[in-house]
């Protein structure tokens, strides 16, 4: 089989056991995988209004696979998404609601400072990682936590409660068309931020010095550096730019979906949903917009689940990302089934 | 409160945090001597404290007083079941060994609260437990003037049970041939498999230790500290329990002084307000020290922390 094929035929067919898998689960536990399904698709496409709410679900998704599969391609695991979104949400609003400024200045304002926050955030594992050698993964698992309590504390300090006040209206992403043609869904024009953030990357990976190199240092270090690339410092730029865009993704929370920020007990998921998301998508920035519309609007749509009359907990959801994810990542398992099946065929 | 009261107000209250952190963090040692990172053992002390709360709550009434141990041990059992998962695809099918663990985390976010929605009505909350884990006096040593007063009275049997778990996985690691095997599969696979070392079969032992040492550490905290199971009841003590492996260099020993340190950080944050001196440091440094000291143990800043040699490489029979 040719790598471009299976790179293409692994996840399709990752995406339908997951989905086989589920099914199996669920008419075991009781409920009617059928019915079930049903109600997934129709939380998905139902009518306008869930329609928006699915897009509006894809488009942190699509920045959060982003920036994972973006470091990826450098040879970085940056399974810090997560702590760099809620770093980028806090910083979105606090400028959200700390300027008053004309929204042609103050929009674009709080979405850099989301990016800014989030690549802060991220810079932190790459310098360390570029000038000691210190493994990133243990490093941003560590900063995701320290983010968490953090931006708990300084929501606290300006906000005297649990949740902040509601954004300047002139930092909000809201569209009021995208509002009517979705029966006032909290779709918003971060999807134009997220359309426009995949083809940057897409151009700068493929078409500039710069992604040459980044990805150079992915395949080899050693041969990057032999070749007189600067490895250390392409090694911050990629956890930088990809900390960038996981702050982004932040903002579409903060100036899109809520509008605010309040204090929270666990994770967002979404960073880690990121993971899934460049995994199916083959850290491809293309492959990642069709991971995140999938992993997305599974993710809405099973909101629909647990209403009558399937009743099924939405966490079947998880279960199933997390089976399609295993398939996928398992990829020899295929090959493995390949050869045995062309095995037993050439004993005949 | 006297000076006593207070060393054994904050020890114990440490050490009772520290238990689960040295079960899970015993089990990351394993693990990772094998070759093997387990980041998913955030979701197997999920599993765990599932397990741990759903056993207890329908076996109270078979084991009476013993519910919990039962319940400690069944969890056990299912963690090193459920991260068998992570073997089979990292070791056999030579996944990433961090996207697999990662897919267990989501799966067992997603399925203990499937489960507990399906068993209790819609509801994504146990009940409370009715048999938590209790404090007792330790027969003899209890009565050592000072020092009993401590370190031995009132303590959690968990607490004490962990820190032999510690010595004895130091023992197995470093004392014994079978301690000697799994740790030369993590630093040099094609060496051990020369000398007849079957390294997968090795790694599959190594995973499963950490899943069953994992269950265990998530039965404890949940029949301890929480006595219910929710989303929110294992929130980020999985990852601290890597940490405090790392903090305490692959060493069971320096994992657990690491991890009752952690624990210390930890429940300080609870009793801080009633010490005096901590009540008057803002909480958020006490929640982040210990990522904080991490980070700052694997950049060097305090020792060197140097992870095995051939972890997250999967052995591929031939390749050199």
């Amino acid at each position: 089989m040719s790598k471009r094929w299976t790179s293409i035929l692994i996840p399709v067919l990752a995406v339908i056991l997951g989905l086989l898998v589920g099914a199996v689960i669920i008419a075991i536990s009781g409920y009617n995988p059928i019915v079930g399904y049903t109600q997934l698709w129709e939380g998905i496409f139902g009518d306008s209004y869930v329609i928006g709410e699915s897009i509006r679900q894809i488009t942190p998704y699509v920045l959060a696979g982003l920036a994972v599969a973006f470091a990826f391609k450098t040879g970085l695991f940056n399974i810090g998404v997560e702590g760099q979104l809620i770093v980028g949400w806090f910083a979105a609003v606090y400028v959200g609601i700390s300027f008053d400024l004309p929204a042609y200045i103050h929009l674009p304002l709080a979405i850099l400072a989301a990016g800014l926050a989030g690549a802060f955030w991220a810079f932190i594992p790459g310098i360390l990682k570029a000038k000691l050698g210190v493994n990133e993964v243990v490093v941003t698992i560590m900063l995701n936590y320290t983010a968490l309590h953090v931006t708990n504390a300084l929501i606290r300090s300006i906000a005297k409660g649990d949740t902040t006040e509601q954004i300047a209206q002139t930092a909000s992403l809201r569209i009021p068309f995208f509002e009517e043609i979705t029966q006032y869904s909290r779709l918003h024009g971060g999807i134009f931020i997220a359309i426009l953030t995949v083809i940057i990357i897409w151009f700068i990976l493929e078409k500039t010095t710069l992604g040459y190199e980044l990805k150079a240092a992915g395949f080899s270090q050693d041969a990057s550096k032999y070749a007189g690339m600067n490895v250390p410092r392409n090694i911050v730029i990629s956890m930088v730019i990809s900390g960038f865009i996981a702050g982004l993704a932040g903002a579409m929370e903060g100036l899109g979906t809520f509008e605010y920020v309040s204090t929270k007990t666990a994770m967002t998921g979404i960073g880690f949903d990121g993971i899934a998301v460049a995994v199916l998508g083959g850290n491809n920035p293309i492959g990642v917009v069709f991971g995140a519309i999938l992993f997305g609007a599974l993710k809405y749509g099973s909101l629909n689940m647990p209403n009558p009359p399937a009743q099924i907990p939405e966490e079947m959801i998880s279960v199933i990302i997390a089976v399609i994810i295993f398939f996928v990542a398992s990829g020899y398992l295929f090959q493995w089934l390949y050869e045995k099946f062309s095995k037993k065929k050439g004993v005949k | 409160m006297s000076l006593t009261d207070t060393i054994a107000f904050i020890f114990y209250n440490a050490i009772f945090y520290a238990a689960p952190l040295i079960f899970t963090g015993l089990g990351a040692v394993f693990t990772e001597r094998s070759g093997v990172t387990n980041i998913g053992l955030e979701g197997v002390m999920q599993i765990g404290a599932f397990t741990g709360i759903i056993s207890n709550l329908f076996l109270h009434d078979i084991f009476g007083g013993a519910t919990v141990f039962v319940s400690i041990m069944i969890a056990m059992i299912v963690g090193s079941l459920f991260s068998s998962l992570l073997a089979i695809s990292s070791v056999t099918f030579r996944s990433d060994q961090i996207i697999a663990g990662t897919a267990l985390n989501m799966l067992a976010a997603g399925a203990t609260i499937f489960l507990v929605k399906k068993l209790f009505e819609g509801k994504g909350q146990t009940p409370m437990v009715k048999d938590a884990i209790t404090r007792f006096d330790i027969p003899v040593l209890e009565n050592i003037p000072v020092i009993g007063k401590i370190f031995f009275q009132n303590v959690y049997l968990t607490s004490y049970l962990a820190i032999l778990a510690a010595i004895v996985g130091w023992v197995i690691l470093f004392k014994t041939p079978f301690g000697l095997r799994l740790r030369s599969v993590g630093e040099h696979p094609t060496a051990a498999d020369t000398m007849g070392i079957k390294v997968n079969r090795m790694r599959y032992i190594g995973v499963m230790i950490s899943g069953a040492l994992g269950g265990i550490g998530g039965a404890i905290y949940a029949q301890s500290i929480t006595l219910d199971y929710s989303h929110a009841t294992i929130s980020g003590q999985g990852f601290m329990a890597i940490a405090a492996m790392i903090f305490g260099k692959w060493n069971p020993l320096g994992m657990m002084g690491a991890a009752i340190f952690f624990g210390f950080a930890q429940s300080l944050s609870t009793i801080g307000p009633s010490i005096p001196f901590i009540k008057d440091i803002p909480t958020v440094y006490l929640y982040i020290l210990p990522y904080v000291l991490t980070i700052l143990a694997v950049a060097g800043f305090i020792g060197k922390s140097v992870a095995p040699k051939a972890l997250n490489t999967p052995y591929i029979k031939g390749s050199r």
